[in-house]
């Protein structure tokens, strides 16, 4: 196999792989199935955090920050054991937000730095890549102490979470858009044009309604900035602030495979630099860097003169004017040190500040299933899968709902959408278990089981319409999916202003059948600020934001499921 | 400076000013141009009133498909509403995501035959649709329904909100409303209510079941139900009211959920009059039309008689 061969297959696996992520992610959505004997229990077809799966900096900092590694987590190892072996492959031919650096890095740019001279120097290795190795130690450090921060800037999670819950919504909401316009233009042929296209794309990568998505801009904005920084620096995501990529490079200190260069050929052209991805020297005369390079081959795809050759066991001889590759990270121990301090030292703070427990937010309802919010937090890599699949639009990415320690973890808006009763879907896709898998019945409970619950309703007698403004309404009891339904209502009589007698029905909440599942908030007619609010108190997951005494004595038997 | 290069700077710099102030004044104070036209549409599918057949007939049978044959068979059989290559809309309650046993959505067994029957009339095309309260995919799902549906050779239609149309409803309380088209832009309607309990209206059987055949803020109309319902039940007139009451829900309603309410009355009953079907079915639950305000309300508005004895009345064992 030549050379060039070899980087076209390298290019294949990047598209292949690219491809395969991106169709997991549309597939992680809600779709009829005709087949009865689903409909017990609603199913995915596809495995769609497989993906996720494969991810060894997520396998890592959650073994850390919880001791255990979830389910399909294992699958990471089919990255890693290769990676110990023949080095970061996987930043070069596998991961799909490198592969999207990568196309970004190579389009033509009128920027100096991207032509000629100015690309050979500033694809040199330089100092400023050793940034992804403090980043590394720092979420080593809080996952230790278990907060898990890696979630944030590792690129599996954050490629999924910026297209599920950034990307796609708002190429939802660019398409309805154009079809408005196409339509209000009057122009007929461009309104079937349009809507042609529509319908096109629409059963591809559009869900079934349009998703709206608390703190989408800041999730958006951010995966553009790192797409736009291609543009100043080749791949500088990959070789500056990727925790995966450092994580990778660590573990091919002892690798096998590796780059040999051969002075005596050489004829100093520099082309090995102008193609470089990871600015790991490539070039005779510099030490190439094991931990930088993506192997992406194009170092001596490049090479017209044969100097460079990508070996096992390279066995180069070390001198002066060709010196040896190296597999060491370039990063002081003093500064990894003192990088995980203060991973181990943010822990405490985000602790000792007041989100976290002492103050928590009364929003912060976590999805059905939810672990406890030490354990939540310990595990949520914030992929944003729980959200995508959601059929009804009701888990949102917080701002600073679970604090600055959760931003992007999942959390319910029930004025968005509610809880499904017999939907599991968000379990079933958390690849890290945060959210554990419930079957039906412990979602909705039966005569043995209590229901899985994530709050308590609560009615706003000042904003209710029977309560307040002698209207009759019940649409809260109405919705109530509980049965008996835990809103029940009073009949009673009210006085209006002109001192008219009028029958209404009052609702009332019974905390101790009601789920939090925010149907009633959702349905509730007084649009901006509901008259009927959901918050976490009661959620089956914590011993201690509770409202009932009887909860603290029948502590549900779902504690044993909860350790897996 | 030469005259040519002053005059020239000026204009550019005077035709610049123009188009900015031209802009500022063209646009001021300007009325957006988005006014809507509003259809006005009726939805009347009525077939003539027939002095010898009665207008609410019920049959009893285990199996729904041989009621729902008895019960239309007695009221003048499938060749009085439908005619050759028409186009005929279903509208079976799918409000919930539950399933068939629980009995918050209609039999889907009679909603299949139903589909069925109408094709074999000769329709053209059959659509059973219905704006659902919970995701209405998981509605239709877990409903049975939409399988029952397209096995029989219906098209099912989860009506978005592109598929609602504005209308004036022409109601005393409902003015424009959106409703969706398949409803309206159809020969033939077919309204397939179940027979269920509601705290506010007392029952919800046929006329209530037509709240699923609008979309907007629909949770506003409790507010008014019986005027809202009567408003709906004078705008549309169904060709047909075909009710399944083969099981019923006593208490829980509009959702229910335990089995421990659910009544099993293996009843179908077929109607040209939804009030007096909705008087009749609401015997069911233990109630009298007399004593449910929207069945009056809407006897005294002229929509059906609520002594549906009067009406014609004919039941089969």
């Amino acid at each position: 196999m030549t050379i060039k061969t070899a980087r076209n297959l390298r290019r294949i696996s990047q598209v292949l792989f690219f491809l395969i992520f991106f169709w997991l992610i549309l597939k992680t959505t809600f779709e009829v199935s005709f087949n009865p004997a689903e409909v017990a229990e609603i199913k995915l077809p596809y495995p769609v955090s497989l993906a996720l799966e494969f991810d060894p900096l997520a396998a890592l900092m959650t073994l850390l920050s919880s001791w255990t590694v979830y389910e399909g987590m294992l699958w990471s190892l089919v990255i890693l054991i290769p990676t110990i072996f023949i080095g970061r492959f996987f930043c070069g031919w596998v991961c799909p937000l490198g592969s999207l650096n990568h196309w970004l890095s190579e389009f033509k740019s009128e920027r100096r730095s991207f032509r000629g001279k100015g690309k050979i120097e500033s694809n040199r290795y330089r100092p400023y890549q050793r940034i992804k190795y403090y980043v590394f130690f720092f979420c080593l450090g809080a996952a230790l102490l278990g907060s898990l921060q890696a979630g944030l800037l590792d690129p599996l999670p954050l490629l999924a979470r910026s297209i599920g819950t950034a990307v796609l919504p708002t190429l939802h909401a660019s398409a309805a858009g154009t079809v408005a316009w196409a339509n209000a233009t009057g122009i007929t042929l461009l309104a079937v044009v349009v809507q042609f296209l529509y319908d096109l794309i629409a059963p591809v990568f559009l869900t079934f309604r349009q998703a709206h998505f608390h703190g989408i801009v800041t999730i958006g904005l951010f995966f553009a900035l790192i797409l736009v920084l291609n543009r100043v620096f080749t791949r500088f995501w990959c070789r500056a602030i990727c925790p995966l990529g450092a994580m990778l490079g660590i573990f091919s200190r002892f690798a096998i495979f590796g780059l040999k260069k051969d002075k005596s050929s050489c004829d100093n052209c520099n082309l090995c630099l102008e193609s470089c991805q990871g600015a790991d020297n490539p070039d005779v005369g510099m030490r190439w860097r094991q931990t930088e390079c993506h192997l992406c081959l194009n170092c001596q795809a490049a090479c017209s003169q044969g100097s460079l050759s990508f070996r096992f066991f390279p066995d180069q001889e070390d001198t002066q004017e060709n010196p040896s590759g190296t597999p060491k990270v370039d990063a002081s121990r003093r500064k990894v040190l003192a990088s995980v301090i203060g991973g181990v030292a943010v822990v405490p703070m985000f602790r000792a500040g007041d989100a976290f427990q002492i103050n928590r937010s009364e929003l912060l309802i976590r999805p059905p299933g939810s672990h406890p919010e030490e354990e939540f937090i310990a595990r949520c890599i914030r992929c944003g899968q729980c959200m995508r699949v959601c059929p009804n639009n009701a888990l949102h990415p917080t701002l600073l709902e679970s604090g600055i320690e959760g931003v992007w973890t999942p959390y319910l808006v029930a004025r968005i959408g509610y809880c499904e009763p017999t939907c599991t879907l968000c379990g079933q896709v958390c690849p890290t278990g945060a959210i554990r898998k419930l079957t039906l019945t412990q979602k909705v409970g039966d005569k043995d089981t209590p229901p899985d619950r994530i709050g308590t309703a609560f009615v706003d007698r000042g904003r209710c319409l029977p309560w307040a403004m002698a209207t009759p309404c019940i649409v809260c009891e109405e919705w109530c999916p509980t049965s008996p339904k835990a809103v029940y209502l009073e009949e009673t009589v009210a006085v209006d202003r002109r001192g008219n007698q009028i029958k209404v029905k009052r609702p009332y909440v019974d905390p101790a059948l009601c789920t939090g599942c925010g149907a009633c908030e959702f349905a509730c007619p007084v649009q901006d600020k509901r008259a009927i609010c959901v918050t976490s108190v009661g959620e089956s997951r914590s011993q201690t934001n509770q409202i009932l005494l009887e909860r603290h004595r029948k502590r549900p038997s779902t504690q044993s499921a909860v350790n897996n | 400076m030469k005259r040519r290069e002053f005059l020239k700077c000026t204009g550019q710099a005077m035709a610049l000013a123009a188009a900015t102030g031209g802009t500022g004044l063209f646009f001021h104070n300007r009325l957006s141009n988005e006014v809507r036209t509003v259809r006005t549409k009726t939805a009347v599918f009525e077939v003539p009133f027939d002095p010898l057949l009665p207008r609410v007939t019920l049959a009893r049978h285990e199996s729904p498909q041989k009621a729902l044959q008895a019960a239309l068979d007695a009221i003048g059989g499938i060749g009085r509403f439908i005619k050759p290559g028409e186009r005929v809309t279903v509208k079976p309650n799918v409000g919930w995501d539950r399933t068939p046993a629980q009995a918050a959505n209609t039999n889907p067994e009679l909603v299949g035959e139903m589909v069925r029957i109408c094709l074999s009339a000769g329709a053209a095309e059959v659509i059973v649709a219905d704006i659902s309260c919970n995701d209405p995919r998981r509605c239709f799902l877990r409903s049975g329904i939409r399988e029952a549906a397209e096995k029989a050779g219906a098209k099912v239609i989860l009506p978005g909100d592109d598929d609602l149309v504005e209308i004036d409803i022409g109601g005393k309380l409902l003015t424009r409303w959106p409703v969706a088209r398949c409803f309206i832009d159809t020969d033939r309607f077919i309204n397939m209510p179940i027979v269920k309990q509601h705290s506010l209206s007392r029952c919800t059987i046929a006329m209530k079941n037509l709240y699923g055949t609008i979309g907007g803020r629909r949770n506003q109309l409790h507010q008014e139900i019986d005027q809202a319902i009567v408003d709906l039940a004078a705008f549309c007139k169904p060709t047909m009211t075909v009710v399944d009451a083969t099981r019923v829900l006593l208490r829980g309603g509009p959702t229910g959920g335990s089995l421990d309410d659910v009544a099993v009355e293996n009843s179908v009953m077929c109607a040209t009059d939804q009030v007096a079907a909705d008087s009749r079915a609401c015997e069911f639950l233990g109630l009298r039309g007399e004593q449910v305000e929207h069945i009056v309300l809407a006897g005294q508005s002229g929509l059906g008689l609520v002594d549906y004895r009067a009406a014609g009345y004919h039941e089969i064992a």
